[in-house]
């Protein structure tokens, strides 16, 4: 920003197929995804700018520490109902899930549910922080958000075996890490490339890093 | 002149609320009712809700919505009708200075306020006394109950003031008792104010939206008990608005008409019972 004071960046929320939709109709120069691109959605600019693993978190007292890939796909789509089912305590699992159209729930879908279905008795919240503050007052519950956002109210959970901590992440182990893209319609030029070519400087890389994202530089390594 | 004017100017005031209610209910009939011919009548209103995949099933939004309404008159019109009789026939003046501001002052507190207590005390509560995850039809209904209050009181009790005082008298001379008259004499005639005033409360309770997205955990599922969670049509629309395009953004503006459309009847309902003798 010091170096081009004139320049104003407008940044507007709404959720990634918002921001993918904006790049497509021309309303923004550049739109950021937290998911990677649907099969319809292609035919644009992409720079991933960071990664982003996604934890499964439970409430803290809660005694399960692993869970398998496929007692997760369970556990969404209501096949497993009960902690008891899988070693736990013997209460009702209340699970947790974002709401439709949101890029985690978008990347939780395609990256652990892999074309099953989230269950339709599952609670609905609207944004990671609230995720997080029913996990952290509800004992039985389990739910999935951003892992640069698990603080030390919840107890994020390995997903066979590994956990999602940031070397995991780095050297591949955890499978379960979306991307947060930058998209434009167009070869990116002039003001518009810079400000891509910054995301990318490890100057701002660090900055990423700093608030709990995968830097990609560290990934290319 | 000058009278002319200020009626000129009045009137055209008057006219704009028309005007205003009726470019929203346009505008949301244009937004949303083509989307549901394009998905058909079958699927909108099946059980199955998944608008990014093509299912625009919305019944158990509209069973939600109904649930928490139905829940929280259970909660709200006796306690409502019991605080306006009080007001208007027991309390002493001096009550009646302290009690009926406080009740109007419910009224002024933001919805999400209420959603933020039942998040910190209710649903915890209930959570360990009756089990669950307390994000239920129970919790909403509880607390939609009491954020109807100064709707339901207010406008009952000015219905019941509003009833003349011959009738007591004549009442008391037949030798009723007071709670007789409350029942037999007051309530007749106040009748119609007094289900308007339920109305109105019941109108709160189903467009109430940021208090139930808090407390009422959303799930899609239609619940099989008060303790189950429950997603409403407005919860739906405010939860989905941000991230919706398309067809979803469509869908969310068709549950926009039905709920206008629900809201419509619910009142052409209630002129009809309290217009007839």
């Amino acid at each position: 920003m010091a170096k081009h004071p004139e320049v104003k960046i407008n940044v507007q929320g709404g959720g990634s197929t918002a921001g993918i939709q904006a790049v497509f109709n021309g309303t923004c120069a550049i739109g950021t995804s937290s998911r990677n691109l649907k099969p319809e959605e292609q035919g644009l600019h992409i720079f991933t700018m960071a990664l982003d693993g996604i934890a499964v978190i439970v409430h803290k007292s809660n005694p399960i520490m692993d869970l398998t890939h496929d007692q997760l796909k369970d556990i969404f789509s209501g096949r497993i109902k009960n902690w008891k089912e899988i070693g736990g305590m013997d209460k009702k699992i209340i699970v947790v899930t974002r709401e439709e159209g949101s890029g985690t729930r978008g990347a939780f879908e395609e990256l652990i549910m892999q074309g099953a279905v989230i269950s339709d008795a599952c609670l609905v919240q609207d944004s990671n922080g609230a995720i997080r503050e029913i996990i952290a007052a509800t004992p039985q519950s389990i739910g999935y958000i951003s892992a640069g956002l698990v603080d030390e109210r919840v107890k994020a959970i390995s997903i066979d075996g590994v956990y999602p901590s940031v070397a995991n992440f780095v050297n591949g182990e955890y499978k379960f890490v979306r991307p947060f893209l930058l998209l434009t319609k167009n070869e990116p030029s002039g003001i518009v490339k810079s400000l891509i070519e910054f995301t990318l400087s490890p100057e701002a890389q660090k900055i990423l890093q700093h608030n709990g994202l995968i830097p990609v530089n560290e990934i290319n390594q | 002149m000058k009278e002319k004017t200020a009626e000129k100017i009045l009137l055209i005031i008057s006219f704009s609320a028309i005007i205003s209610l009726l470019l929203i209910t346009i505008f949301i009939f244009i937004q949303g009712v083509p989307l549901i011919f394009k998905v058909g009548l079958k699927n909108f209103f099946s059980t199955h809700w998944a608008p990014t995949k093509g299912y625009f099933g919305i019944l158990s939004m509209i069973v939600g919505s109904l649930l928490v309404t139905i829940g929280a008159l259970i909660i709200g019109v006796p306690l409502s009708l019991a605080c306006s009789i009080f007001l208007a026939e027991f309390a002493p003046p001096p009550a009646q200075k302290i009690l009926k501001p406080i009740i109007e002052l419910l009224a002024g507190i933001p919805s999400v306020v209420y959603g933020f207590i039942g998040i910190v005390i209710l649903i915890p509560l209930i959570r360990n006394t009756l089990g669950g995850s307390g994000f239920s039809v129970l919790s909403a209904s509880i607390i939609l109950g009491i954020m109807i209050l100064p709707t339901i009181v207010s406008i009952s009790y000015d219905s019941l003031v509003a009833v003349p005082q011959s009738y007591r008298e004549g009442s008391y001379a037949l030798g009723a008792t007071k709670w007789q008259t409350v029942l037999m004499v007051l309530f007749p005639s106040a009748r119609s104010g007094i289900i308007a005033a339920i109305i109105l409360g019941m109108g709160r309770a189903i467009g109430e939206t940021m208090a139930v997205i808090m407390i009422a955990g959303n799930a899609l599922k239609i619940p099989g008990s008060v303790l189950d969670p429950v997603r409403t049509i407005t919860s739906t629309i405010a939860l989905e608005l941000g991230y919706s395009t398309g067809d979803h953004r469509a869908a969310l503006f068709a549950c926009g008409t039905i709920l206008f459309i629900i809201i419509v009847l619910l009142n052409i309902i209630a002129i009809k019972v309290a217009s007839r003798e």
